[in-house]
C-alpha cells in the first residue's frame, strides 16, 4: 500500500487530488422513476469521446482534397486493417450521438431541469446541440461522394436564404459561390479544429456547471419528496451510478460494433461537380423535419418567399427554445403547463415531420 | 471502503472470484477494443499514391513506336512511346462504346478494334465512330520510373 | 455572289452631258448599293408573288413559305425563278407565269436529275457556294439502279426531289433534312416499304421494318450514334445499288474490321465464294441484324451453323466446340459476378474486383469476335485470358466473403466478452447494494 499512498500524495500536492476524490465520493444522484433519463447526458459524452478517438484515427489516413478525399476513404475501407470498423463506427456513432443528444435535450426539457439556477447549463447545452448538428453537417461532406456534395449543396442553399446575411453566410461556408474543393477544405477545418475546440470548451463549462449544481430533481418528484422526506432516495455516483452507466456504455459500444460489422457505412460514388444532382437527394434524418417543412411551405406568402419564412420560423423557434429558462421561471401552474405543452407539440412535430418525410418519398 | 467480513465463510471466495472475473473480462474487453486500433495505425504495405498518380512502367519497357496498356485507377490507360522519344499517356477507353483501344505501330495511331475508330497520339478522334477525343494524361519521369498523372481540373 | 435572275438596276444613257451625270450620280450610287445588297435581301425583302399565291393554295400547288425560306436554296438567294422561271414581281398570275417571262413550270420527273445537275454538276459554279461540295452526284446517279431504270423510261424510280425534298431542301448535315442520317431510312421507305408501289419490281418491301428491329437502328435512332449505318451507308446514296455478293464483306468491314479479316482468312471465305454465298449476311442477315447471341454459334437451337453443317462434319464439331468455349466462359464470369454481388450485398467493398471483371467481359467479347476465324485455337487465346481474370475476381469474391466471416466472428467474440463484463458489473452492483447480513 505504500506506493499507492505515495502516488496519492504526489497527485494531491500538485492537483488537489484528495479534494477531487472527496467530491466524487460524496456526489450523489437522485433515484426516482425518471432516473433512467440521467444516463442520456453521460451517454452523449461517451459517444463524443468515441467520435474523437475514431476521428483522430481517421485523420491518420484521410486526405481533405477533391482528388484525395474519396480515394483515401476508399483506402481506409478496403486496405487499412480494421479501417472499415473505425470508419463505420465513426459514421454510425455520429448518428447515434445526435440521437442521444436530442433525447437528452428533450428529457431535460420535460423534467424541467433547465430552471434556475441551471439556465446556463441549458444554454451551453443548446449551443452544444447546434455544434453537434454542425459536426454532422460538416462531416457529411468529407467522404466526397455524390450524396455528400448534393446534400451540402442543398443545405448551404437553404442557408443562403437567410435574410440579410444569407448570401454572405453561403459564401463563407462554401468558400465561394459553389460547392467546390474549397468547400471541402473549409468544412474539414471546421470539422476537425473549429468545432472540436468550441465543443471542448463548452463541454467543460457544461460539465462543471452540472457538478456545481448537482443533478436536478423534477418538480413533481421534488414536491413528493418535500411532502414525504422518507421517500427521498439518493444513490452514490461512485460506484453505484457509475457502474450502471458503464454498463450502458458497454451496450452502446456493442451496438456500434454490431452496426459496423453488419451494415458497414457505404462508400458511394465519387462526387462529380459537373453532374446534375441525383433525383431524390435529401439531408440526413436529423435535418429531415426542416427539409420537409420547407417542401410543404407555399412558394410565396404575402410577398415573402416560403423558404425565407420557413427559415425565419425555425430560427425564431430555435431562439425561443434556447432562451427557454428565461421564459419559464419555475412557477408551477398554467405557465409551466403551457411550456410542457409546447414541448410536446415540438417533439411531435419533429418526429411527425421526419416520419412523413420518409413515407412521402 | 470494503464492507466488513460477514460471518459467512464462503463469502470471501465469492468476493474474490467476482472481482477477478470482472477484472479479467474488463481487461479482455479493452484488449478487444485496442487490438483493432493497433492494427489500424500500422500502415498497410501498399501505400496509396492517389487515383491521379500511377506508376505506369519503367524506361526501357517500351521500344520506340510502341504502346502498352496499364491500369490507371480502375480503368485501362495507354502509354505510348513515339519514335521521336516522347511519351504520351491516354485513357484507353474508346469514347464510342467503351472498348479498350490499342496503339498501332504501323499506322502510328491509336486504333479501336471494335468499330475501326482511330485517334492520334494526343487522343484526338480522327476517323470512325468515336465522337470525342480520348482523355489525355500528363507523363512525368523520375529516374527510370514513368509516372502518369491525371491533369488537374478546376 | 449574285443570283443569276437579278434584273434590277438603272440604265445610264451614254450620250448625256455632264450635268445629267452629276444630277444622277447620287441616286445611281444608292441604286448601286441596293443592287449589291439585293442578294441578301432577295428573298426577304424582294417581292415574290410566287410565294404570296402558292402559300395560299392547296396541295399539290401548296408551298410552305417558312420551309421554303429556311431551305438551303432560298438561304443562298436561289429562288423560285431559278428553277421555274417566270416573273416574281407580277401580281397577275398569267403575267407571272407567262412564257414571255420565261416560266418553265414543273419539270418532268425524267428531266429532274439533269435539271438539278445544271448547277450541282458545275464545279466552278458550286465552288462559289462551298468549295468542298461534291459535284459528281449525277454521274453516280447514272450508275445507280434508280438512274439506270430512269434512263430506260421508268419514272417511278427515285429522282433528286424524292429524297431531298422539293421546296424544303436542307443540307444533308442539317437534322431537318430528309437525308440526315436519322431520316434516311424513313425517306427510302416511302417507296421501298410500299408493297403496292413496289409490285412491278418484284423485290422485297420488308427492309424498313427489318431495319427498324435491328441493332444499327437502335444505335442510330435510340442512342443517337451517327456513326451507325443506315440504308445509304451500305447501298450508297446517289449511286444506290445493293452491294454485290462478293462485296458485302467489304461493306461491313468498313466498321467491323476484325471480323472481316478473320473471315477472309478462314475456310469459310473459299467455301462461301465457291457457293456464291455472301459473307456476313449469310449468318447475320442484312437488314434485320440482331445482337448476336452465343446460341447463334454451335449445334443447338437457333444456331446458324446448322444451315450448312450437319453431324459428323468437322465444321459441326468445331461449331460445337466454340459454342462450349463461349458458354463456359460466360458462366464462369457470371459466377464471379454473382459472388461479388453477394459480397457487396453484405456490405463488403468489392468495387475494384467488379471493375476487373469488366476486363474479363472485354476478353469474352474478343472471343466472340474470334469465332469468325472458325478456329477453336484462336478463340481459345481470348477465352484463356478472360478465364484468368474471371478466376482472379472469383478469388477476390471468396476473400471478401471470408473477410465478412472474420468480421462477424470478431464481433461475436467482442460481444461475448462485453456480455461477460456486463454480467460481472451486474453482479457487482447487486453485491454492493444488497444489504449484507449484520
Amino acid at each position: 500500500m505504500g506506493t499507492a499512498s505515495n502516488l496519492r500524495n504526489w497527485l494531491d500536492e500538485r492537483f488537489g487530488w484528495d479534494q477531487i476524490v472527496t467530491f466524487v465520493r460524496h456526489k450523489t444522484v437522485p433515484q426516482h422513476r425518471f432516473s433512467y433519463f440521467y444516463f442520456l447526458g453521460g451517454m452523449t459524452l461517451f459517444l463524443f469521446g468515441i467520435q474523437v478517438v475514431t476521428g483522430i484515427l481517421l485523420l491518420l489516413y484521410y486526405r481533405p482534397s477533391p482528388d484525395g478525399a474519396f480515394e483515401s476513404v476508399q483506402y481506409i475501407m478496403t486496405q487499412v486493417r480494421f479501417g472499415w470498423l473505425i470508419r463505420s463506427i465513426h459514421a454510425w456513432g455520429a448518428n447515434v450521438m445526435i440521437l442521444t443528444a436530442i433525447a437528452h435535450m428533450f428529457s431535460v426539457f420535460f423534467l424541467k431541469s433547465y430552471r434556475k439556477p441551471r439556465e446556463l447549463t441549458w444554454l451551453s447545452g443548446m449551443i452544444l446541440l447546434f455544434l453537434v448538428l454542425g459536426f454532422g453537417f460538416s462531416g457529411y461532406l468529407l467522404p466526397w461522394n455524390t450524396l455528400s456534395v448534393s446534400a451540402t449543396k442543398v443545405g448551404t442553399d437553404i442557408t443562403g436564404q437567410v435574410p440579410l446575411m444569407g448570401h454572405w453566410l453561403l459564401i463563407f461556408l462554401r468558400g465561394g459561390e459553389d460547392v467546390t474543393g474549397a468547400t471541402l477544405t473549409r468544412f474539414f477545418g471546421i470539422h476537425v479544429a473549429i468545432l472540436p475546440g468550441l465543443a471542448t470548451m463548452l463541454i467543460g463549462l457544461h460539465l462543471w456547471l452540472v457538478q456545481r449544481f448537482g443533478m436536478s430533481v423534477p418538480p413533481k418528484i421534488d414536491a413528493e419528496w418535500t411532502a414525504n422526506p422518507a421517500k427521498v432516495h439518493e444513490v452514490r455516483f461512485f460506484p453505484n451510478f457509475f457502474l450502471r452507466e458503464l454498463m450502458a456504455w458497454y451496450v452502446a459500444l456493442a451496438i456500434l460494433g454490431t452496426l459496423a460489422a453488419f451494415k458497414p457505412w457505404e462508400l458511394g460514388a465519387k462526387a462529380d461537380l459537373f453532374a446534375s444532382a441525383p433525383a431524390g437527394i435529401r439531408p440526413e434524418w436529423y435535418f429531415m423535419f426542416m427539409f420537409q417543412t420547407l417542401k410543404l411551405l407555399p412558394s410565396k406568402f404575402l410577398a415573402i418567399p416560403g423558404d425565407v419564412l420557413g427559415i425565419l420560423a425555425f430560427g425564431l423557434a430555435a431562439a425561443v427554445w434556447t432562451l427557454l429558462p428565461f421564459f419559464d421561471q419555475g412557477k408551477q401552474g398554467r405557465g409551466s403547463r403551457w411550456v410542457a405543452g409546447a414541448g410536446v407539440f415540438a417533439l411531435m412535430y419533429v418526429v411527425g415531420m421526419t416520419v412523413y418525410a420518409y413515407l412521402a418519398k | 471502503m470494503q464492507k466488513s467480513n460477514s460471518n459467512d465463510p464462503s463469502k470471501p471466495e465469492r468476493r474474490g472470484f467476482l472481482e477477478t472475473f470482472l477484472g479479467i473480462s474488463v481487461v479482455a474487453s479493452l484488449i478487444s477494443f485496442l487490438y483493432p486500433v493497433l492494427r489500424y495505425v500500422i500502415p498497410p504495405k501498399q501505400a496509396e499514391l492517389g487515383s491521379d498518380l500511377v506508376l505506369a512502367g519503367h524506361v526501357g519497357d517500351l521500344k520506340p513506336n510502341t504502346g502498352k496498356i496499364f491500369p490507371f485507377g480502375s480503368r485501362p490507360a495507354l502509354l505510348i512511346l513515339t519514335s521521336d522519344g516522347n511519351y504520351h499517356a491516354l485513357s484507353a477507353v474508346c469514347t464510342h462504346l467503351g472498348c479498350t483501344v490499342q496503339y498501332r505501330s504501323d499506322l502510328r495511331e491509336v486504333w479501336c478494334a471494335c468499330h475501326n475508330g482511330t485517334y492520334d497520339v494526343d487522343g484526338r478522334n480522327i476517323s470512325g465512330p468515336p465522337p470525342r477525343p480520348l482523355e489525355s494524361f500528363g507523363v512525368m519521369l523520375k529516374g527510370d520510373e514513368i509516372y502518369v498523372q491525371r491533369q488537374r481540373n478546376a | 455572289m449574285q443570283p443569276r435572275d437579278d434584273s434590277r438596276g438603272k440604265q445610264m444613257h451614254p450620250d448625256d452631258n455632264g450635268a445629267v451625270s452629276r444630277v444622277l450620280f447620287a441616286p445611281l450610287l444608292i441604286c448601286a448599293a441596293l443592287l449589291l445588297l439585293s442578294p441578301a435581301a432577295a428573298f426577304s425583302q424582294a417581292k415574290n408573288t410566287c410565294i404570296a399565291c402558292h402559300s395560299q393554295l392547296d396541295d399539290p400547288l401548296h408551298v410552305n413559305p417558312d420551309e421554303y425560306a429556311a431551305g438551303i436554296h432560298a438561304q443562298k438567294g436561289i429562288t423560285c425563278v431559278s428553277c421555274h422561271g417566270g416573273d416574281p414581281t407580277a401580281d397577275d398570275m398569267d403575267k407571272a407565269m407567262s412564257k414571255a417571262a420565261g416560266f418553265k413550270g414543273k419539270p418532268e420527273r425524267k428531266a429532274i436529275p439533269a435539271f438539278c445537275a445544271k448547277c450541282h454538276a458545275d464545279s466552278a459554279y458550286m465552288r462559289g457556294f462551298d468549295p468542298s461540295l461534291r459535284t459528281d452526284q449525277l454521274a453516280q446517279y447514272l450508275t445507280s439502279v434508280h438512274g439506270k431504270m430512269l434512263a430506260k423510261g421508268d419514272d417511278k424510280v427515285a429522282v433528286c426531289v424524292d429524297c431531298h425534298g422539293v421546296h424544303d431542301i436542307m443540307p444533308p448535315n442539317d437534322p431537318r433534312a430528309h437525308v440526315y442520317p436519322t431520316n434516311v431510312a424513313t425517306t427510302c421507305s416511302r417507296c421501298h416499304a410500299d408493297a403496292a408501289y413496289m409490285k412491278p419490281y418484284k423485290i422485297p418491301t420488308d427492309q424498313f421494318a427489318l431495319y427498324n428491329s435491328s441493332v444499327h437502328h437502335a444505335a442510330l435512332i435510340d442512342r443517337g450514334d451517327l456513326s451507325a449505318p443506315t440504308c445509304t451507308t451500305c447501298h450508297g446514296s446517289h449511286g444506290a445499288a445493293p452491294p454485290g455478293v462478293k462485296s458485302v464483306v467489304n461493306v461491313c468491314s468498313t466498321c467491323h474490321v476484325f471480323q472481316a479479316q478473320l473471315f477472309d482468312s478462314s475456310p469459310h471465305k473459299e467455301a462461301f465464294d465457291s457457293l456464291g454465298f455472301p459473307g456476313c449476311i449469310t449468318c447475320h442477315s442484312n437488314h434485320g441484324i440482331q445482337h448476336p447471341t452465343d446460341a447463334m454459334i454451335g449445334t443447338g437451337d437457333g444456331a446458324v451453323c446448322l444451315k450448312c453443317h450437319s453431324a459428323g462434319d468437322p465444321g459441326f464439331e468445331a461449331a460445337g466446340a466454340m459454342h462450349d468455349q463461349l458458354v463456359n466462359l460466360d458462366s464462369t464470369i457470371a459466377r464471379s459476378d454473382a459472388i461479388l454481388n453477394r459480397a457487396e450485398l453484405y456490405g463488403m467493398e468489392v468495387a475494384q474486383p467488379k471493375l476487373q471483371l469488366a476486363d474479363a467481359r472485354d476478353d469474352l467479347m474478343k472471343a466472340r469476335v474470334a469465332i469468325h476465324s472458325v478456329q477453336t485455337a484462336q478463340v481459345d487465346v481470348d477465352v484463356q485470358a478472360s478465364m484468368k481474370v474471371a478466376q482472379q475476381t472469383y478469388q477476390a469474391g471468396l476473400a471478401a466473403l471470408a473477410e465478412r466471416s472474420y468480421r462477424r466472428k470478431g464481433l461475436f467474440v467482442s460481444l461475448g466478452i462485453s456480455l461477460l463484463v456486463l454480467i460481472g458489473i451486474a453482479f457487482l452492483i447487486r453485491k454492493l447494494e444488497t444489504p449484507s447480513h449484520e
